[in-house]
């Protein structure tokens, strides 16, 4: 083993690197150069400010009255948003293991990444679009394109979430003579179990948000009945839905945080 | 202890000769030229442990994850059972792993499961990924877990995490569950490398103890020579992916340590 001592002159810690400066500068100038071609000014900036103003003095006081409409809607966004989420957490918990690289073979894990992030490419919105002229509108559409959401992103998080398990613990139970699927159980699925229903409780979360936007393109939902009352300029209305959906997300929030809490 | 197990098989097995391991030539090569194993020659009969000695890095591991597969030989033969160990492939493969036993370095326990799925572990060869999955084990595989772990002195540690054990109970652990499959070989990797001196001493005892109790023999690695000195039947001494030394422990002496580990610094005077 070599013992040499360190140059003195070359005691320093090592800074930043070049292309790691010229990246930043790179950065910067981009953001100049595209808010001048965005037209983005200090006047504009002041005429959408008063023009806001003057939006949310209508939106007060909220309207409720049509209370029963808005619970109709709500509950609707649930169901498509605890359906879609089943189902997607189910698909994606197969799709997920092919698709982890540290346990199955490339021919096997590439397809599945490709599904996965052919899932993931497209907006929510726009796989309801695709849903809605395929099936039509409603629910069924709005379920649809959250399934394929679901599947993009837990598919994804469960997949990496097993290439981060410790192969020791895998390595010992296929020791065993264990057939595959035992090692899965055994090996893998004890120390992703955790991880796996935060994601899904993160994915039910945004599945319910979702859900209330899907309606916007009619597959379903409360959004259809936000868009609508917004292009009625029912802003009072818009407002009761806004608050609506601010408690729905915050009740579901605070569920969700028990269900991780429970299976920590 | 009760030897039955859920496969019908007394866990004593089938008697020393058909236990002894034979390799032959064994090469393994991680990169390609560059032989880690350099074709090892071993007979090992079917009873008593058999200690592996040697430097970090010159093969020891790889020589014992050949035998059960956990590393792919590069060349060569293992034979044990009557089958050729390093040619098999899919169920016959997994069916000869059941047959021997691993404990590791680490312990590697699946450390968010009890201690008695752990021991369980030992029977998935035999179990159904269903039944598996739903817990339902054989009775006889539930009470032979139970006996083991009363055996490695752990009966009170059967429902917890086996992340909340210490180094030693892990270990014991590990050799529990190795035991679990009824094995005709048992294999130890480093087993005793995390743990501290007397911890060491109590570990190696257990598994001498319980591997003569189940009449099966043991492979050992092990770094401190002085614990293979006092519980190996016999002593291989590796350097270089080769065997330099095979002998009574009462045989090996302080030249055979300076080749097998190379300086004489390090000896003590």
């Amino acid at each position: 083993m070599s013992r040499a001592a360190t140059d003195p002159t070359n005691r320093r810690l090592p800074g930043m690197s070049w292309p790691a400066r010229i990246g930043w500068l790179a950065l910067l100038a981009y953001s100049i150069y595209a808010a001048s071609l965005l037209d983005i000014t200090w006047a504009r900036l002041l005429i959408g400010l008063e023009q806001g103003a003057n939006f949310l003095a209508r939106m007060f006081p909220p309207d409720f009255s049509r209370w029963k409409l808005l619970l109709h809607d709500l509950s609707e966004s649930l169901e498509i948003a605890i359906i879609a989420s089943a189902v997607g957490i189910i698909l994606s918990m197969p799709i997920g293991l092919l698709a982890a690289r540290n346990l199955l073979p490339d021919w096997v894990s590439w397809p599945a990444r490709m599904l996965i992030a052919v899932c993931r490419s497209f907006h929510p919105v726009i796989v309801a679009i695709l849903f809605v002229k395929a099936v039509g509108f409603g629910a069924l559409a709005g379920v649809l394109a959250l399934i394929v959401a679901s599947v993009g992103f837990i598919g994804k998080l469960f997949a990496e979430a097993i290439e981060e398990i410790s192969l020791k613990q895998v390595e010992a139970v296929r020791a065993t003579g264990a057939p595959f699927l035992n090692v899965i159980i055994f090996g893998v699925m004890p120390q992703v179990l955790a991880r796996f229903i935060g994601f899904s409780a993160y994915q039910l979360d945004s599945n319910l948000r979702n859900s209330t936007m899907v309606g916007i393109v009619g597959a379903g939902g409360i959004g259809g009945t936000l868009f609508a009352a917004f292009q009625r300029f029912d802003y009072d209305f818009v407002l009761a839905i806004l608050l609506a959906i601010i408690a729905l997300i915050m009740v579901s929030e605070a569920f969700s945080a028990r269900l991780r809490a429970t299976f920590q | 202890m009760k030897p039955e197990l859920s496969d019908g098989r007394d866990a004593r097995g089938s008697g020393p000769d058909a236990r002894s391991l034979v390799i032959r030539e064994l090469t393994k090569e991680y990169v390609r030229g560059t032989r880690v194993l350099d074709g090892v020659s071993l007979t090992v009969e079917g009873r008593g442990l058999t200690a592996i000695i040697g430097p970090s890095g010159t093969g020891k591991s790889t020589l014992i994850r050949c035998i059960n597969r956990l590393v792919e030989p590069t060349r060569g033969e293992i034979l044990f059972m009557g089958q050729d160990i390093a040619h098999l492939r899919g169920r016959a493969l997994r069916t000869a792993r059941r047959r021997i036993g691993m404990v590791f370095q680490e312990y590697n326990l699946v450390e968010r499961l009890s201690v008695i799925e752990n021991l369980l572990c030992g029977r998935l060869g035999y179990v159904n990924p269903f039944a598996a999955w739903l817990r339902r084990f054989p009775a006889a595989d539930i009470a032979r877990a139970f006996d083991l772990l009363d055996a490695v002195g752990l009966g009170a540690f059967a429902k917890q995490r086996a992340d909340a054990l210490s180094g030693g109970q892990r270990q014991r652990v590990g050799i529990a569950r190795a035991l679990m499959q009824g094995p005709d070989l048992l294999l130890a990797d480093e087993p005793t490398s995390s743990l501290d001196p007397r911890t060491s001493v109590e570990i190696m005892e257990l598994m001498v103890d319980l591997a003569g109790k189940a009449g099966i023999p043991v492979i050992v690695n092990i770094h401190q020579v002085e614990l293979a000195r006092r519980f190996a039947a016999r002593v291989v001494g590796m350097s270089g992916g080769k065997i330099v030394f095979d002998g009574p422990p009462g045989d090996l002496t302080d030249d055979h340590l300076k080749r097998i580990y190379g300086g004489e610094g390090w000896l003590a005077t």
